[in-house]
């Protein structure tokens, strides 16, 4: 049985550039290919009439690389909850659906081209202190240091994360705050993320604002579009560790740089 | 060109001690002076990368993708192997050598997979120590599950995510040292050629896949850890960035490039749906924990799963090899599900698929316990089949997941061009000629956290390295071939895409040098490589232009890789008189149709050399010493 969408693609040659919708006619689709094969193929065709193809960024296609996002009719990775743009199937569209895709709108997001946007200041919120300072070598046997089994699964929970970016571009303030919390309770809920978790929550805050993410003011989008269903209760914990370690007042509030 | 292992001499067991004595040491002050290139940000090169910071030495990394999170080592799912013995099972270093060892066919180096099996438990403590989730008992102790081709519990997993954990691990240790200044770290940039300057590798040309800038960047020694090259198939379990481009190029530029046959066809993957397939997804081989794989006795039985009676089911891994069932090495189970499609007993859409069944597991052990282990990897397979495998059987199929073939390296995971390193599944060392489950994070990770940070110092300390300038003549002439290379690719305007190239190349490849392979049909694929080669050159096109980001131009310059690289591929496995591991000549069986080795005359690594364009490449054969293993046929009946 083959499908046929209506699409409706931002296109934008680059950065500084003027973007706008192009319309573009799918026909000859399968309900059984996935959206971003639908994309190849449209991108084909694309190519064969001597046209740019759409940039967007992909590459595992299995869920779990965290490089597709696309805002597929406003919704951020489609319709299928818990799902990455790129383990959607076109069965989850009717024949004959206009089918709107736009990039992650976010300040913090510049555009990069097309449906490609610039997501390294996620990076840079995790190298802002997103992590634990293990130098590779001298360090405990691994049953040495006993992780209660609902605190590992819970730490798993959180660090299901793949950094793709939708909680940002379905917020309406652009926070980031489920990804950066997700990473401070996976590992806040270790013992061996316990030495610097005033300084990791910090750090990591301070990092947030310094680039341009907005604050969260609780509406709870950001887990409705995440792909891996983190829950808001990590942004609660943060907010709790924040206030702890802000009380204590021993860390400067500092940045981090060094994108080469 | 010569090949020399280095391999230390002295016991097994105290090669790698003994050598790290003997090596140099490059002086804590003295570290900061060298400056080292990693290309790759996967387990290998972002934990090299970190492990290098830390030590002191100035590391640039790379990687095309927009962050170093994302390199596809984050897809592997089931876990990774350690020597812990936890389980008091019988586990200890020499089982998962000699596990190893036999898994690849007795086609490996018996040093380099006895340091790996050392190392394997330093590995998991240090990921515990950066954090890594790893499953636990209710006692808080870690768990452990069970693999192919072991009959002990070594696996440690976080979940159907082990990769990602890991790489998360490990791009994490990395986020640290970018923060300190001590990398600095290039994301969406290629490596599109190595420079060499009086023989040995000080630097290379890389892309900006944003703007399109070529720069080169000039330094004491680069190491690749760009992972393997599966994509020659175009359908793989590879992410679709992943390429041969890196260690191709260092190939054309004298670094031998060992086994390119060798290549892995994993047995469970979702079965392909349609010709706009773009890609193959894995089911986690931990799942033949639990499923049992079987298809009807009668070849065209059509029932649905429910309907066919127990005794009309051919659960016939079980059958054939009673002693590791369901979890037979990699190689084995992907030829039986072949053998038993080629018999007609396929189910599915074009009959090219198996059941992997889980009904007995969840009457024994409940559908909640089934859910906790497998979860994830059920929804996944739900999500892309629209079928529910609590309910109905899963179908999967072998597909191309891993290359075990790669540069040639020496203990040192140096390649034939002296300052040229080469990590994880881009280089050739520890799997023979198949690789078992858990095993590539285990090396990925030794690779780069434990033996590079060791053995890159003996080099820098004893190679008389002068300082280049940026405007020598080979860095000029490097920049000089990049640009040519691109502005030809850009100006051929033919009338086929990339990818119609990409995906014929595939399909001729996996016929001729798949799961089975036999002179006439490789002699015909290098027949046929030169010829869509050729036409690639005449007829391909590449809208846009170099000085922007041009996705299509990234997958032209690939793709003209992969039309060359098969080519060797085909030499390789046609040369290559024998079956051994995932290199399986129909001319070569037993008569019960199991690979047969002639270690005879294939006892060698097969390292090729580049030997000018339109040249035959050189074999040059380093030939495999066994002192500690009785080399045997491998049963695993």
């Amino acid at each position: 049985m083959t499908m046929h969408l209506k699409l409706r693609v931002w296109r934008q040659p680059g950065p500084t550039a003027a973007g706008r919708f192009v319309a573009y006619d799918a026909p000859d689709l399968s309900a059984d290919m996935s959206f971003l094969e639908m994309l190849d193929v449209v991108n084909e065709r694309l190519i064969e009439q001597g046209e740019a193809p759409i940039a967007f960024d992909h590459d595992c296609r299995e869920g779990i690389c965290g490089s597709c996002g696309l805002m597929i009719n406003g919704v951020a990775h489609g319709p299928m909850r818990g799902t990455a743009t790129c383990q959607l199937h076109l069965r989850s569209f009717r024949d004959g659906q206009e089918v709107v895709i736009e990039p992650w709108r976010a300040k913090a997001f510049p555009v990069v081209r097309d449906l490609v946007v610039d997501r390294s200041g996620l990076d840079r919120i995790i190298a802002a202190g997103g992590y634990i300072s293990a130098r590779t070598g001298g360090v405990p046997d691994a049953n040495a240091v006993l992780v209660a089994k609902d605190d590992a699964d819970s730490a798993m929970d959180a660090a299901a994360c793949i950094g793709c970016g939708a909680c940002v571009a379905a917020c309406p303030n652009a926070s980031a705050s489920l990804f950066a919390a997700a990473k401070i309770a996976h590992l806040g809920l270790l013992p061996q993320g316990q030495p610097e978790r005033a300084k990791r929550v910090l750090r990591m805050v301070s990092q947030m604002d310094m680039e341009a993410f907005g604050n969260c003011t609780n509406i709870g989008e950001c887990q409705e579009a995440c792909p891996k269903l983190i829950s808001i209760d990590v942004i609660a914990r943060m907010n709790r560790d924040f206030l702890r370690a802000s009380l204590l007042g021993r860390e400067e509030r500092v940045g981090s740089s060094g994108e080469g | 060109m010569e090949l020399r292992a280095r391999t230390p001499a002295g016991p097994l067991a105290e090669k790698w001690d003994r050598h790290r004595f003997e090596m140099k040491l490059v002086n804590p002050a003295n570290k900061r002076r060298y400056k080292v290139l990693v290309v790759g940000s996967g387990l290998a090169g972002a934990s090299a990368a970190a492990s290098l910071a830390e030590l002191g030495y100035q590391v640039s990394c790379f990687c095309f993708q927009d962050s170093p999170r994302r390199a596809h080592s984050i897809a592997a799912q089931g876990g990774i192997n350690a020597a812990k013995n936890y389980q008091n099972d019988g586990d200890s270093i020499w089982r998962l050598f000699y596990d190893t060892i036999k898994g690849g066919d007795f086609r490996a180096r018996e040093a380099n997979v006895y340091r790996l099996a050392q190392i394997s438990v330093d590995i998991i403590d240090q990921c515990v120590a950066q954090g890594v989730p790893f499953a636990r008992e209710y006692s808080g102790y870690l768990a452990n599950r069970s693999f192919g081709g072991a009959q002990v519990s070594r696996t440690f997993y976080a979940r159907g995510q082990t990769g990602q954990q890991l790489l998360l691990g490990a791009y994490q240790a990395l986020c640290k040292e970018i923060a300190r200044g001590t990398v600095l770290m290039y994301p969406r940039t290629e490596m599109l050629d190595l420079i060499l300057i009086d023989g040995r590798c000080r630097g290379m040309v890389t892309r900006n896949l944003v703007t399109g800038e070529v720069a080169a960047h000039v330094a004491d020694a680069v190491v690749l850890a760009t992972g393997g090259y599966g994509n020659v198939f175009y359908l793989s379990t590879n992410a679709r960035g992943s390429n041969v481009t890196a260690t191709f190029r260092a190939w054309k530029r004298g670094a031998a490039f060992g086994n390119p046959c060798f290549t892995q066809i994993h047995p469970t993957c979702i079965p392909v749906s349609g010709d706009y397939q773009s890609k193959l997804t894995l089911m986690s081989e931990s799942l033949r924990n639990d499923g049992r794989v079987w298809v009807p006795k009668r070849a065209g039985d059509t029932r649905p799963p429910h309907e066919i009676p127990e005794a009309e089911r051919d659960y016939y891994l079980e059958r054939k090899y009673p002693s590791f069932g369901n979890l037979s090495p990699r190689d084995i189970a992907s030829r039986a599900a072949k053998e038993a499609c080629d018999d007609g007993r396929g189910v599915g859409p074009g009959g090219r698929g198996v059941y992997l069944d889980f009904a007995d597991a969840i009457t024994r052990l409940g559908r909640q316990t089934i859910e906790e282990r497998y979860g994830n990897l059920f929804e996944m397979y739900q999500r892309i089949t629209d079928e529910d495998p609590y309910r109905v059987p899963m179908r999967i199929y072998p597909a191309v997941h891993y290359t075990m073939g790669g540069l040639w390296v020496d203990y040192d995971l140096m390649s034939t061009i002296p300052g040229l390193h080469v990590l994880g599944e881009a280089n050739f060392s520890d799997h023979g000629a198949n690789r078992l489950g858990a095993s590539a994070l285990m090396q990925g990770l030794a690779d780069g956290y434990f033996i590079i940070p060791v053995t890159i110092g003996d080099y820098l300390a004893t190679a008389k390295l002068d300082k280049v300038s940026a405007d020598h003549p080979e860095v000029r002439g490097a920049l000089e071939g990049v640009a040519r290379k691109t502005k030809r690719l850009l100006s051929i305007g033919g009338s086929r895409t990339v990818d119609s190239f990409h995906r014929e190349l595939g399909a001729l490849m996996w016929d001729k040098c798949g799961m089975a392979r036999t002179a006439h049909g490789l002699g015909e694929a290098l027949r046929r490589i030169p010829e869509i080669r050729a036409e690639f050159w005449e007829n391909v096109t590449v809208p846009g232009s170099d000085a922007e980001l041009n996705q299509a131009l990234e997958k032209a310059n690939r793709v003209a890789d992969f039309l060359e690289f098969a080519e060797l591929m085909c030499r390789d496995a046609l040369h290559r008189e024998e079956s051994c591991g995932g290199h399986f000549r129909e001319e070569h069986q037993t008569p019960d149709g199991e690979a047969k080795r002639d270690d005879e005359r294939f006892a060698y690594v097969a390292a090729w050399e580049y030997a000018g364009e339109g040249a035959e490449p050189v074999l040059h054969r380093e030939p495999l010493v066994f002192e500690n293993v009785q080399l045997a046929q491998r049963s695993y009946k």
